[in-house]
């Protein structure tokens, strides 16, 4: 395949931070903390570089969503061997209502335009935990799909993808142009070198709007209210198998 | 027409004079996502082994592999040596990330980078850098520097190693004392007099292989700190060598000393830095889990102080050595700052380490608390690669030469 792979890379909050709830419940504290790329997206980014070394593609395009802060997030991707960057500029309001269905929409156009063979997506990010936009951007080309992929081998100009599934694992063989989504044990991402970090520096990521692509980023979802989750309670002891039950059942829990 | 032109060239020495001033202020892009990678590596693969390395004085071998493999063991030298070809400041911002994790790891990167590799980079032949700086970029082999002597540290001109020629080849005799890496080590530059009446001016640098007949190691030290690394003697007794292995010109060896420790001083100050920003990580959480007299000890202003002067004390250095390896970058005189830098930030790395154990109280003594590893790391640098002491000469003599009559 001498074909090109868009990878997604969404800058989330790290994931080594405590998030805190906005008084206003209107969402969480994003201003002065701490971001990265989301890890699944590392991951996907990671296999699309790895694919690109066996020469099974020719070109690993890194494309984000967001303010120009999701630069940093492009240029991190290009470190780890990416080819060049999409920046696809949503602010202000527009960013905190934009989900899955709209990046899915992206995706689906940038796709297009670049003509590219695979979208490598991360299953889900850590922040909505949607699961979704891999899906969508999937039915909205008609390609085929292979979510929560913990191993991709090319078999002529098929697709063989293990899925991570409830029960266990599911091979499937899929068609080339395909969406993959990116499950944990995937591969495990490289830290960038310094040299890469150096030629990161060179290499060109385009800007445009969703307007650029026809897309309409009008959200359908009103987010109506955030809070965090309930106070854990302190728990009790009990000396005996059958006062547990008892407790159990007085709790209505069995 | 003339005073444009003057009032022109003020201004854009001004720009340029803010550019480079923001630079100190806040690091470059590249320098950015590259401490991130490294804090993220540290954070991930160094920090949670770092107890049982120094328990177990075992050297880091994998992590010095992964960190090769990221270009971070030959940071200065040019992509076509095997080296990642960045400047002083990504050494020192790497230096640092990774010292917060793992001290005992920060100095084997330090010394193959700065003293090991520094010097051939800058004295050695184009065979000398193939030969002795491209196998030690990849973290595979690491080199070590031997300066001190049993009877001599802070007085290196004293060195009491001879080697004189023998038909083709130097032979050696002496001994080395307190040199780092020295047990994982596979070569060293090591420094010998070859004409005793020259005094400082008759001492030359020499790269020898390890192992090699007549190269013999000490027993290993049993340090206070930075355990993960070996530190022994190096017994040269009729240790032979081509004539090809003498680095730079012969009684050129003082001066490749000096002007090695004089970078190797960054590297050493950003350590510092990493494990006085670990101490000050460990007691600022602590402040605010630590719960006395109903509320977070953070809320004492006993506490409050003590963390305020720890970090005062550690971005102070911090600018310090950042503005010395940026003068280093830009090749301009950098002797006078980077002494201040070790200095500050050594001092900075005993001061945080102490404080650190004093907020956390019973548990900073203990050994489930990095603190008092910090605290036994943080003593050392202090006194390697140029004593406290010694900084303060170097610093003084740059200051009186500025006001010279």
């Amino acid at each position: 395949m001498t074909g090109r792979v868009l990878v997604g890379v969404k800058r989330v909050i790290d994931y080594a931070v405590k998030i805190r709830v906005k008084p206003d419940q209107s969402g969480v504290v994003t201003d002065g903390v701490k971001h990265s790329m989301n890890p699944f997206c590392e991951i996907a980014v990671e296999e699309a570089v790895k694919m690109k070394e066996k020469k099974l593609i020719k070109e690993v395009v890194a494309v984000s969503c967001g303010p120009q802060q999701a630069q940093e997030t492009i240029r991190t991707a290009l470190a780890m061997g990416a080819d060049r960057g999409i920046h696809v500029e949503v602010t202000g309001k527009d960013y905190e209502n934009l989900g899955p269905l709209q990046v899915a929409k992206i995706f689906a156009a940038l796709a297009k335009k670049e003509e590219a063979q695979l979208v490598i997506l991360g299953k889900q990010a850590i922040d909505d935990d949607c699961n979704q936009t891999g899906q969508m951007t999937a039915a909205l080309l008609d390609w085929p799909q292979g979510t929560f992929a913990s191993e991709v081998t090319m078999e002529g100009d098929k697709l063989k993808v293990v899925r991570e599934i409830d029960g266990g694992l599911e091979t499937i063989k899929i068609n080339i142009p395909a969406v993959l989504t990116a499950d944990l044990r995937l591969n495990t991402p490289r830290y960038a070198t310094l040299p890469n970090i150096m030629k990161a520096k060179k290499k060109k990521i385009a800007n445009m709007k969703p307007a650029d692509l026809s897309v309409d980023i009008v959200s359908r979802l009103e987010v109506l209210k955030v809070e965090e989750p309930p106070q854990r309670e302190a728990g009790m002891k009990v000396e005996t198998v059958e006062d547990l039950v008892a407790k159990l059942k007085e709790g209505g829990t069995i | 027409m003339a005073a444009l032109f003057k009032a022109r060239k003020a201004l854009a020495l001004c720009v340029n004079g803010i550019r480079r001033l923001s630079q100190l202020a806040e690091l470059p892009e590249t320098h950015q996502i590259l401490r991130q990678t490294c804090r993220d590596y540290a954070d991930r693969e160094l920090s949670p082994i770092a107890g049982r390395l120094d328990k177990e004085h075992s050297y880091p071998g994998k992590q010095i592999l992964d960190l090769g493999a990221m270009g971070v063991m030959a940071i200065e030298v040019p992509e076509d040596l095997g080296g990642a070809g960045m400047d002083y400041l990504a050494y020192s911002v790497a230096m640092e990330e990774i010292s917060r994790g793992c001290a005992s790891t920060g100095v084997v990167v330090s010394v193959n980078n700065s003293l090991y590799i520094g010097p051939i980079l800058k004295f050695g032949t184009e065979e000398q850098k193939n030969e002795w700086i491209t196998p030690f970029s990849t973290g595979e082999k690491v080199g070590c520097f031997a300066l001190s002597e049993p009877g001599n540290g802070s007085d290196a001109g004293a060195a009491s190693t001879l080697a004189h020629q023998e038909g083709d080849e130097w032979v050696l005799n002496g001994t080395k004392a307190w040199i780092t890496n020295s047990w994982d080590a596979s070569a060293t530059v090591v420094f010998a007099t070859t004409d005793k009446k020259l005094k400082h001016k008759g001492i030359s640098a020499f790269l020898i292989p390890m192992p090699h007949p007549g190269l013999s190691l000490g027993k290993k030290e049993d340090k206070l700190g930075i355990r993960a690394s070996s530190t022994a003697n190096i017994i040269l007794e009729d240790c032979r060598i081509p004539l090809s292995n003498m680095l730079g010109p012969r009684g050129a060896g003082f001066k490749i000393a000096m002007q090695t420790l004089d970078s190797g001083r960054i590297g050493i100050a950003s350590q510092a830095l990493g494990i006085a920003q670990a101490s000050l990580d460990c007691a600022a959480d602590y402040a605010h889990k630590r719960c006395a007299f109903g509320s977070p000890i953070g809320k004492l202003q006993g506490i409050q102080f003590k963390l305020a002067d720890m970090a005062v004390a550690i971005e102070s250095a911090r600018l310090l050595t950042w503005k010395a390896a940026s003068l280093r970058d830009s090749q301009k005189p950098f002797t006078k700052e980077a002494a201040m830098a070790k200095l500050a930030a050594s001092e900075a790395a005993t001061f945080c380490s102490h404080q650190a154990i004093q907020i956390l109280g019973g548990m900073g003594y203990v050994t489930d608390m990095p603190a008092e590893r910090h605290y036994r790391d943080a003593r050392i640098t202090e006194i390697y690669e140029g004593t406290s002491e010694i900084q303060r000469l170097v610093i003084a003599g740059q200051v009186l030469k500025e006001y010279q009559q």
